[in-house]
């Protein structure tokens, strides 16, 4: 018994309208799928939220019809016209924004902390960010009159629903595309109250289209002969079988996909700050981030410093109801996903590093796994190489800023790293050398709508974000 | 061979210190205040910040009277609630020690005893020559002061003589010694809106507790910015590194500032989570304020009826 014990602080779900079936949006209406319904649950509780629509090939191609009819008026608009509609839904979600984070939460299992203070404003931060390029992208560098592409489709994981669908939507819409948007199969909820939010700012009919539904149906899109472009976030392996799928044909594609940034720790670092980063870094969201800080990399001097002071602020992580205000861990996001970490960690074990788990209660229901780090790991160990998308942290050290570089560079992805020392100089040498799409200095996992993101290698190809991500939805013309 | 210097191993102990992130420590402290505190727990924490306060009043224009009424206050917070604890310590002038001490001389009904705490060292500027500030304190002492808040030589600090900063509080802390041997507890306050970087109060909170501080203090109450809860957590960081390294234990005391229940609230979240549960008590922890204590009050009468009273259901003093 603690003596400052916090009493529970839930958020109500009074908020949300949860209805007992959803539907697919397809030509600005609800309509049911022809593939039959799956259910989504809370994570957390493993309470069944809703059924959902799958949608068969057969909806996907209806989507995609209703993308390229609505093409033509939309791609035509003045982008002023085209900005009122994002401005008016980057205002509608600031709205809804509570109601958001907490269907997000409930569908997810990230904490309430996290979607009220991170997602949802930055959801509606993407919109308003792109809304204000929609009537400038003579300016975008891509010559005095880019084209859109056309038709969109769009497939996005489960760790940020609701940001991956802005992340996709804004920049497609306000360069003048359609799109037909697929979310993940554990997370459809927040991309169906957005449908909604489309509805309400009388967005025209097809311009945005929803397909729910797993493997199949993405599959279904993305091969579908009628999209020009494929916007893709999730698994490298499933990003290599799209690479592998439109070859050959005239679509465009930008995958973002896995990581295994390296967290590097100098010893002029600022400590307390560099403990807090580094606890961002790869407990933001359960690790479910595919730029999370997964691999630290501390200098040997400030070794026992460093994992002292990570161990005890790790002590302190509130690990429960997502809903709670006070939580900062929250539910791993499928039971799937769950025995995926647990076999990275045992793989850990079985290669002799060394487990520590932060002492926290699990609860009996939902999936979960306690905050863990794992010492004495190298860079042959399979936990150090490969992507566990969970609350794991491997330890690694070194002795001098090349052995930094060389070891943060050793790896098949290439999408984020972190540095932290107080010494400017070495913030630049290291941003130079280091090969990654995204490099933080003295933080982690910040985001912005008008930064580029995106990876080197397996973690793939093209920029998300900032004049950057426009590239990725208009055909240039020479100057 | 040279030997090292005391003055060469204070500087090494100084520039040896991890820096501060500015942005970073920001973040974590707004963090730390979206903590939702309700119910049982909110009820614990009033009750506990209550019993943290130093009931402070330092103007010119302090009287006998002011002074007994305040100590009356911190006797008896809510008259209307007997349940309700006493405050921590009242804080005054060293010329009022005497009479705050005659005015508590009587035990509280909770049974605690109420210390009075007297600003010393030429408060809040600190600009006298030492043995003036050693006579200030000598003369709080002699008048009973159980506490001596003390305020370091900014400009010394500022100019990077680290050493006369010591020597100053270690002078001091003898200074504090009693006839009888015994000693009053010395708070050093660092004004921290003078100091200005978060670098310079990591540098004060280790320099301060090296020197023997038995409390670090961030502020007088009379330059703005006072407290914090930034530099609240970073002294609480130093505190708590502090006991590790050396096995020594320092109170922290936010001053000047801190108005409300909420704030008050966020400040013990932020004790709770970054030096730990030890120092949620009165002898670790305190709030040099005034005007909180009567947010405090009406939150806590809030709590118990269920209705919001108002601010003529609470004493002013």
């Amino acid at each position: 018994m603690t003596k400052f014990e916090y009493s529970p602080a839930p958020e109500s779900r009074a908020i949300v309208d949860l209805k007992s079936s959803y539907g697919l949006f397809v030509d600005g209406e609800f309509v049911d799928g022809t593939g039959g319904v799956f259910k989504t649950i809370s994570p957390a509780t493993e309470e069944v939220l809703a059924e959902v629509s799958e949608a068969s090939a057969a909806d996907v191609d209806r989507a995609v019809k209703a993308a390229r009819k609505a093409f033509a008026a939309w791609s035509a608009l003045p982008g002023r016209e085209r900005a009122k509609y994002l401005y008016r839904i980057a205002r509608l979600v600031a709205e809804r924004s509570r109601e958001f984070a907490v269907l997000e939460t409930l569908d997810n299992g990230k904490p309430i902390k996290e979607t009220r203070d991170v997602d949802i404003p930055l959801v509606s931060q993407w919109f308003f960010y792109y809304a204000g390029w929609a009537d400038k992208l003579a300016y975008a560098g891509l010559g005095p009159n880019p084209k859109p592409l056309g038709v969109a489709g769009q497939v996005i994981p489960w760790n940020f629903p609701l940001m991956m669908l802005a992340w996709k939507i804004a920049p497609a819409l306000a360069a003048g595309n359609t799109v037909v948007l697929k979310p993940a199969e554990t997370t459809p909820l927040t991309a169906l109250l957005f449908a909604e939010v489309c509805q309400q700012a009388d967005l025209p009919p097809g311009v945005v289209n929803i397909v729910t539904g797993a493997g199949e149906t993405g599959q279904a899109l993305v091969q579908h002969p009628g999209i020009d472009k494929v916007a893709f976030t999730g698994s490298t392996a499933v990003g290599k079988a799209i690479a592998r799928a439109i070859a050959g044909t005239s679509k465009k594609a930008t995958l973002e996909l896995g990581g295994k940034a390296a967290n590097v720790v100098f010893d002029d670092a600022p400590i307390d700050q560099a403990v807090e980063g580094i606890v961002n870094g790869i407990f933001f969201n359960q690790g479910h981030v595919c730029c999370a800080g997964s691999r630290l990399l501390v200098q040997e001097s400030v070794y026992d410093e460093v994992l002292d002071k990570l161990k005890r602020r790790m002590a302190t992580l509130r690990l429960g109801d997502p809903l709670d205000k006070n939580t900062d861990i929250g539910a791993i996001n499928s039971a799937e996903q769950l025995a995926r970490i647990k076999a990275l960690a045992e793989i850990g074990d079985a290669e002799g590093a060394d487990r520590w788990s932060a002492p926290c209660e699990l609860p009996t229901n939902g999936f979960w796994f306690a905050p863990t780090i794992f010492t004495g790991v190298s860079q042959a160990h399979r936990i150090a190489r490969e992507e566990i998308f969970g609350p794991v942290l491997s330890v690694l050290t070194f002795r001098t800023p090349s052995e930094a570089v060389e070891k943060a560079n050793n790896t098949p992805y290439g999408l984020s790293a972190g540095v932290w020392t107080e010494k400017g100089s070495r913030i630049l040498a290291m941003a130079d050398r280091l090969r990654a799409g995204v490099v933080w200095a003295n933080t982690f996992n910040q985001f912005d709508p008008a930064s580029p993101f995106g990876g080197y290698q397996e973690s793939g190809y093209g920029r998300e974000g900032g004049r950057h991500g426009l590239a990725a939805y208009l055909e240039g013309s020479p100057a | 061979m040279t030997t090292r210097t005391a003055d060469e191993s204070l500087r090494s102990l100084l520039s040896g210190l991890p820096g501060v992130d500015q942005v970073g420590l920001e973040a974590r402290a707004a963090s730390l205040g979206t903590r939702s505190i309700k119910t049982d727990s909110k009820k614990w924490a009033i009750d506990l910040a209550i019993s943290m306060v130093d009931l402070t009043t330092l103007e010119g224009a302090d009287t006998p009277g002011k002074v007994r009424s305040l100590a009356s206050k911190a006797r008896v917070p809510d008259p209307s609630d007997p349940t309700c604890p006493s405050t921590a310590a009242v804080c005054v002038y060293p010329d009022l020690v005497a009479v705050a001490k005659e005015a508590l001389g009587t035990p509280a009904p909770s049974g605690r005893p109420i210390n009075v705490a007297a600003v010393a060292t030429a408060f809040p500027s600190g600009r006298a020559a030492l043995d003036i500030k050693l006579a200030d304190t000598r003369d709080a002492v002699e008048a009973g002061a159980d506490e001596i808040d003390m305020v370091i030589d900014r400009g010394a600090f500022l100019a990077g003589d680290y050493t006369r900063v010591h020597e100053e509080i270690v002078a001091v802390k003898e200074a504090c010694t009693r006839a009888d041997g015994t000693r009053a507890h010395l708070k050093v306050i660092f004004e921290t809106g003078e100091l200005q970087t978060y670098d310079n109060v990591r540098k004060a909170s280790w320099l301060a507790m090296d020197a023997g501080a038995d409390f670090i203090k961030t502020s007088t109450g009379k330059v703005q910015p006072a407290a914090t809860l930034p530099v609240t957590l970073l002294m609480l960081e130093a505190v708590r590194d502090y006991r590790l390294a050396t096995g020594t234990q320092v109170g922290v005391k936010p001053a000047g500032g801190i108005r409300t229940s909420k704030d008050a609230i966020k400040y013990l979240v932020v004790v709770n989570e970054i030096a730990g549960e030890d120092w949620l008590t009165p002898d670790w922890f305190r709030f040099g304020a005034s005007s909180l204590l009567n947010d405090l009050l009406l939150q806590r009468q809030k709590m118990t009826t269920g209705a919001y009273s108002g601010p003529d259901y609470v004493t002013l003093d």
